[in-house]
């Protein structure tokens, strides 16, 4: 059952990428993607009925992790202290920039809510890559359970390690390109003429960024960690990681140009979710490694009880199918390419 | 205290009291906004549209300061609260997991419908947008409520081998009888909250002699509403809670009333200041016999006071505790003064042109605010000095490695934060009351752009 809560949860991480993922990205390219006030009224109407649902698979997925993975939750959000808390801050500011943006006709107020709205989503969008960074690479765990870690030490990976080293820095530079591309797909597919245009051309920069940063940051990876590679060489069907991944590039780099939004958007969801999934295949079962072994946190020495988990996973098949149907419902409502004239941004 | 606890402590009842001023508003007009627009639909009269309209805007400016300052609520109990979360995750994460899988999704989902889709939407179907979004907040209300309901009366639990709470009955837990009188009683606040704030934007209206029409409604439906559940809030909903209290928490109920010496025939405190020091109430004005009938319906019950209990279980601090009660209950007994004084001059048909009248229900308009903070206060440090009732003590709970430095960065950082939210959404829906009901949202004219 423990095992069914860790996919459970990574999936809704890897569900919480994908689809706040492109309203980051979106606010990444915000400033020089869209130039008018035109333009920028259709970003956000473009993300806007859509955002806060995607963001709510955060808190869906924290929650979850807190009630099938209490001891995970209790150390890990504690050890993160500090990032966790500037990601709140972030997310606060990134709302009311959405959302407070259209109630005033005034340049002063929109050009302060535009530049809220961008810079919190460019720094979350590195913050939750270098937090995946800091899960792959290990933290300060002791006998306790617990750790806490500053900001920043002296940037090398050592015993006394800070959120941000190298290493995480590294995997926060590739969660950012990685998103700025996915949004930039996303804006290109929702939007047309100079802003569709310029969505598409951040995009195509973005490509040769990732595809390099995607192998530097494996091989990085396998340096720090080259234990990750057990898992995928027990079971043969992690093989399927890589070749997704390659793949999904590969149809990036093909469909954009040729104004397939679409399909290179979804070649750009397949990417990130398989990153993820093969985050968590090379981790299992421990899902917060420490920096000395016997202190790992598992699935095993994490999970809540056995009862809690089975009357969980009831509630849980019938609100997915619920949230499933909303989701369906919503992005129907809102299908097909923005136009200004009716509702709100 | 060690400062690290005083820290954490102060923390979370900061950013949950702020955040609390946005729900109790969301969830009370979520309710009335439904009524205007079921009227609305089946009269199909344009001033209930665009009275539904109206306060839509308002909704949506409160909602997402609740939506933005609730996220940090849901990860405070990791980041400060450590060692609780790891020791009754096993249970109260069942909860909270499903408020995010029922309630948040649902309300997000259809918010945005709510808000921008009523041009894309039959109007049927925009009405039922209005309505998941009412039923979304108020099933994460009862989440949060079944929560806090674990802590204040732990039930539906087992102790692992490890220490740790693990749940044995889900339908135990989930149905804590707890929990059912104290959502109720924080239902019913928020529509007080709710009715209050309408009524006042009315009587604002009437007073200034404009939006006369739409002033009318907004009165109407929120002295009705108002009356009903000022009522419901004393009884049967506080009453049964006060009782519920006696039963469980005997020495909270003690410190709450100032009850120093236990005794037959315990008297109402009504007014008056709870001297520690000496065990007793400075300048008391009291109702004789009181307390022992409204908690035992008998005048010459016996009621335990503080002394009844060792010193280490009474509640850390007593004169907030005891003040927290009295003001909550001051002003409960408030509301129903003033709605029935104006339920009974509307129902004459005098209310519209008693302008004493309406300056008081425009001038009530903070009162439901202050009352639902007072009530969560004497829910939250009456169950001190324990997290979990009888469980776990709350200095044994917070995040031991989070030092005292680092966890006033955060609080002072989110009282900054705070502050220009505070005003921003002050500033906001001022902005839209000015502007008044009938046109469309001053932020949804754009001539310039509309042509295209």
């Amino acid at each position: 059952m423990a095992s069914l809560w860790f996919w459970i949860v990574a999936v809704m991480i890897a569900a919480y990428v994908v689809l706040d993922g492109f309203d980051l990205g979106a606010g990444a390219i915000y400033l020089m993607a869209a130039k008018t006030n035109d333009e920028r009224r259709r970003v956000l109407r473009a993300i806007g009925p859509v955002w806060d649902g995607n963001e709510v698979w955060l808190l869906a997925a924290g929650g979850t992790l807190y009630f099938a993975f209490p001891q995970l939750y209790a150390s890990s959000f504690s050890g993160f202290y500090l990032p966790l808390t500037i990601v709140l801050w972030l997310l606060i500011l990134r709302g009311i920039g959405i959302e407070f943006r259209a109630h005033i006709e005034s340049q002063v107020w929109q050009d302060f809510f535009d530049v809220t709205f961008s810079v919190s989503s460019i720094l979350l969008a590195v913050f939750f890559g270098a937090a995946l960074g800091n899960v792959v690479r290990g933290v300060p765990l002791d006998a306790t359970g617990y750790f806490f870690e500053p900001l920043w030490t002296n940037f090398k990976l050592g015993p006394h390690t800070g959120i941000l080293d190298w290493y995480t820095v590294l995997t926060g530079v590739v969660a950012l390109v990685t998103l700025t591309a996915h949004g930039s797909y996303y804006v290109a597919l929702k939007t047309d003429e100079d802003l569709g245009r310029r969505a598409r051309g951040f995009a195509l920069l973005c490509w040769p960024v990732q595809f390099f940063l995607t192998f530097s940051t494996l091989v990085a990876t396998y340096f720090i960690r080259p234990e990750i590679m057990a898992n995928y060489e027990k079971h043969k069907i992690g093989l399927l990681v890589p070749i997704v991944v390659v793949a999904s590039l590969a149809v990036m780099l093909w469909a954009n140009p040729k104004g397939k939004e679409k399909l290179a958007f979804i070649a750009s969801s397949l990417y990130i979710t398989f990153m993820l999934v093969g985050a968590a295949f090379a981790l299992y079962p421990v899902v917060l490694p420490a920096r000395d072994h016997q202190y790992d946190l598992t699935i095993y020495n994490t999970a809540a009880g056995s009862h809690g988990l089975n009357v969980g996973f009831v509630w849980w098949v019938f609100s997915a199918v619920l949230v499933l149907a909303y989701f369906v419902f919503v992005y129907r409502m809102f299908r097909g390419k923005v136009q200004l004239g009716e509702g709100h941004y | 205290m060690d400062s690290a606890l005083l820290i954490h402590r102060l923390h979370f009842a900061f950013t949950a009291t702020f955040h609390y001023l946005f729900p109790q508003l969301t969830m009370g007009l979520a309710l009335l906004i439904v009524v205007l627009k079921t009227i609305a639909l089946r009269r199909n009269d344009p001033v209930y549209h665009e009275a539904a309209r109206f306060w839509g805007r308002i909704f949506g400016i409160n909602f997402v300061l609740g939506v933005v300052t609730g996220i940090p609520m849901e990860f405070q109990f990791g980041t400060n609260w450590s060692v609780f979360s790891r020791f009754a995750g096993g249970v109260i994460g069942q909860t909270l997991a499903m408020e995010g899988m029922f309630a948040f999704f649902l309300e997000s989902a259809f918010l945005g419908l709510f808000l921008y889709g009523e041009k894309r939407l039959s109007p049927k179907a925009h009405w039922l947008s209005a309505v998941a979004v009412f039923v979304g907040s108020w099933l994460s209300g009862y989440f949060i409520i079944a929560t806090d309901a674990f802590m204040q009366h732990p039930v539906g639990y087992f102790t692992a081998s490890d220490g740790s709470l693990q749940l044995a009955s889900f339908w135990d837990f989930v149905l804590n009888p707890w929990a059912g009188w104290q959502y109720a009683h924080n239902m019913s606040g928020a529509a007080i909250t709710g009715a209050f704030i309408m009524t006042s934007v009315g009587a604002f209206y009437l007073l200034s002699g404009k939006w006369t029409a739409h002033a009318r409604i907004f009165i109407k439906a929120g002295v009705i509403a108002g009356c009903v559940f000022s009522v419901l809030q004393v009884f049967p909903t506080g009453d049964s809670q006060g009782k519920m209290v006696a039963n469980l928490q005997p020495v909270t109920l003690a410190a709450m009333e100032g009850l120093f010496q236990g005794q037959p025939g315990a008297p109402l405190v009504i007014v008056g200041q709870p001297n520690e020091r000496k065990g007793t109430i400075d300048n008391p004005i009291e109702v004789p016999k009181m307390l022992s009938m409204l908690t035992y319906k008998r005048w010459n019950a016996n009621v335990r006071g503080l002394d009844a209990f060792p010193k280490q279980d009474w509640p850390g601090n007593i004169p907030l505790l005891y003040y927290s009660y009295h003001i909550m209950v001051g002003l409960g007994t408030f509301f129903v003064a003033v709605m029935a004084i104006a339920m009974l001059l509307l129902w004459r048909g005098r209310l519209f042109n008693a302008r004493w009248m309406l300056w008081i229900l425009m001038l009530s308009a903070p009162f439901p605010y202050i009352a639902n903070t007072a009530g969560w206060m004497t829910a939250e440090l009456g169950r001190q000095p324990w997290l979990v009732y009888g469980l776990m003590r709350t200095e044994d709970g917070y995040s031991r490695l989070v030092s005292a430095g680092n966890s006033m960065f955060t609080l002072l950082g989110f009282m900054g934060i705070y502050t220009v939210l505070g005003i921003l959404g002050l500033f906001l829906i001022w902005r839209e009351i000015e502007h008044g009901p009938v046109n469309e949202s001053v932020s949804n004219l754009h001539p310039a752009t509309e042509a295209r």
